[in-house]
């Protein structure tokens, strides 16, 4: 078989700049279903466009972005269908204040798979209580702690059933006896077989829940490898310079 | 010496509200009370109160004034909703970014650009005087008709810019929020944009529905008999000008609790939706 045919995403040659600046510089890399990939590398590497480019919300300029073997990033291409089996969530949550938590997981089944509201609402409930927000459900996101709002952003997330997960830096805004409560749901994620992406500063995470760490830099894969040997043998000289600048800064 | 229970912090705190609350009371007994005092003293002041605060003709024209201003209402209550609704269509066109609708942008810019720029006194007489001078027959040469749709017109443009403004004010992050799970484009704008845009502008939309109210008042320049133009037969009649001032009176019992009515429901919205009141 084809790499394409086994790889659930394949990112090809995959390019894109903001005008002068080269953001993503030719990407390749296959994800195998029920894999976790974590992309890790200083600020500005790329990591989170990659991610939005992958969900779509940014257009690539060069490459192509496969989903089970169909390119999703064809030029023209409605966007929609793809985005469904595609959960992303961000850093900053991007809740939606005027909806309750509830509304927030139920919105995009009802809208965009036409469940009916009650179909919809108990499937929201239900992965409210699996994780572990049930008392929450009619409040509001600015009335939850920023563990609690993220937590809601995965549910509403997996309310649409996606195949893929990307996961952009979502513990950075989170105090860091917060950050535990996301992490669990992950690791949640993952014995679930669920694929997954995710952008990360948690090194220690990185280590312990994916199956190959990958190092950007200046929007180029330069390593990719699992966690034991990425961390204990970085072959690249820039990802030993920046594992080494992570340890000094004690965050290994 | 501190009251048990209170810390110096407390008490001193409280000591300053008490202060401002004096000092706030005492300048205002003693503006009052200058002007109670000086005015009077005014050569003129004797004419003026009786030509402007007459009592017996405010008693006798009153009622009059309040019937008439029940026109003002109607009017006010059949262009609202218009106001809203045709704001809201042109806020959402100027707002659209596919490039096949960019005529429909132009058209929504070039409308808020025209007619945010004539004064509404002005539209209302060119479209109230103009209309009906194609000639046609009744009932739609009727200056309600026409005053009104001056009124949508004019005021649609500000509503249009209040909507736009709000809807450019919710966070790109909502927007990707939304279209990453699969809601489309309208979608978006309908269940995630729009309610956040209206939330945060019905403060500036009220005041322009207040203004509003205030602004039937100049349909009576195109003949129908409302408030305004009552209060000129009065005037007229009894040779004295208090049935303005009670014109104004009118106005004002109801456009004042009509805003901090609006106040009223905003401090609830916003403490429905959020954790902690800042001081």
């Amino acid at each position: 078989m084809s790499p394409e045919m086994t790889a659930k995403i394949s990112l090809q040659d995959v390019r894109k700049s903001f005008g002068a600046r080269h953001v993503l510089n030719g990407i390749n890399l296959d994800v195998k279903p029920s894999e976790v990939i974590a992309f890790i590398g200083s600020s500005g590497s790329g990591k989170s466009t990659l991610l939005r480019c992958i969900n779509l919300l940014e257009t690539i300029d060069d490459g192509a972005i496969l989903l089970d073997g169909i390119d999703i990033s064809e030029p023209g291409i409605n966007p929609d269908p793809y985005r469904r089996r595609i959960g992303m969530v961000f850093q900053n949550f991007n809740l939606f204040p005027h909806m309750t938590v509830l509304e927030n997981i139920a919105l995009a089944p009802r809208k965009v798979l036409g469940q009916s509201k009650k179909e919809a609402n108990d499937h929201a409930r239900e992965l409210i209580a699996r994780l572990g927000l049930s008392d929450r459900a009619d409040g509001y996101p600015d009335q939850l702690s920023g563990g609690q709002q993220q937590r809601v952003a995965i549910a509403r997330s997996l309310a649409m059933n996606p195949e893929v997960m990307l996961l952009d830096e979502i513990t950075s805004a989170l105090d860091p006896e917060l950050v535990g409560e996301v992490l669990d749901v992950v690791r949640e994620l993952k014995s679930n077989g669920m694929t997954m992406l995710l952008a990360t500063h948690e090194m220690g995470f990185a280590r312990e829940i994916s199956d190959r760490v990958c190092f950007l830099h200046q929007g180029q894969v330069l390593e990719c490898a699992p966690p034991s040997e990425f961390f204990s043998q970085p072959k690249h000289e820039r990802t030993q310079q920046f594992l080494q600048r992570v340890t000094d800064a004690g965050r290994l | 010496m501190s009251q048990p229970g209170v810390t110096r912090r407390q008490a001193f705190e409280r000591r300053q509200k008490r202060r401002s609350v004096l000092i706030a009371l005492t300048s205002t007994v003693i503006v009052i009370g200058l002007v109670v005092a000086l005015v009077p003293q005014t050569p003129g002041w004797y004419k003026v109160k009786r030509s402007f605060f007459n009592g017996e003709v405010l008693s006798e024209t009153f009622s009059g004034l309040l019937s008439a201003f029940v026109k003002d209402i109607q009017i006010f209550l059949w262009c609202a909703p218009c106001i809203l609704i045709w704001g809201m269509t042109l806020a959402v066109c100027r707002s659209v970014r596919t490039p096949a609708l960019f005529p429909l942008r132009l058209f929504a810019a070039a409308y808020t650009d025209i007619f945010r720029g004539i004064p509404v006194i002005l539209t209302i007489l060119l479209v109230g005087f103009g209309v009906p001078g194609l000639g046609l027959g009744r009932p739609w040469n009727s200056p309600y008709i026409w005053g009104s749709v001056a009124l949508v017109l004019a005021y649609s443009s500000y509503v249009a810019e209040v909507f736009r403004a709000g809807i450019e004010s919710v966070h790109e992050s909502q927007r990707a929020g939304a279209r990453s799970l699969g809601l489309s484009s309208a979608q978006t704008l309908q269940f995630v944009i729009l309610p956040q845009a209206v939330r945060r502008v019905i403060p500036p939309l009220m005041n322009d529905f207040v203004s509003l109210q205030k602004d039937v008042a100049l349909i009576s320049l195109i003949g129908p008999i409302e408030i305004l133009r009552q209060a000129g037969i009065d005037k007229s009649k009894y040779a004295n000008f208090t049935p303005y001032v009670g014109a104004a009176i009118i106005f004002l019992l109801l456009t004042i609790p009509e805003t901090r009515f609006v106040d009223h429901l905003m401090t609830r919205e916003r403490r429905r939706t959020s954790g902690t009141a800042v001081r």
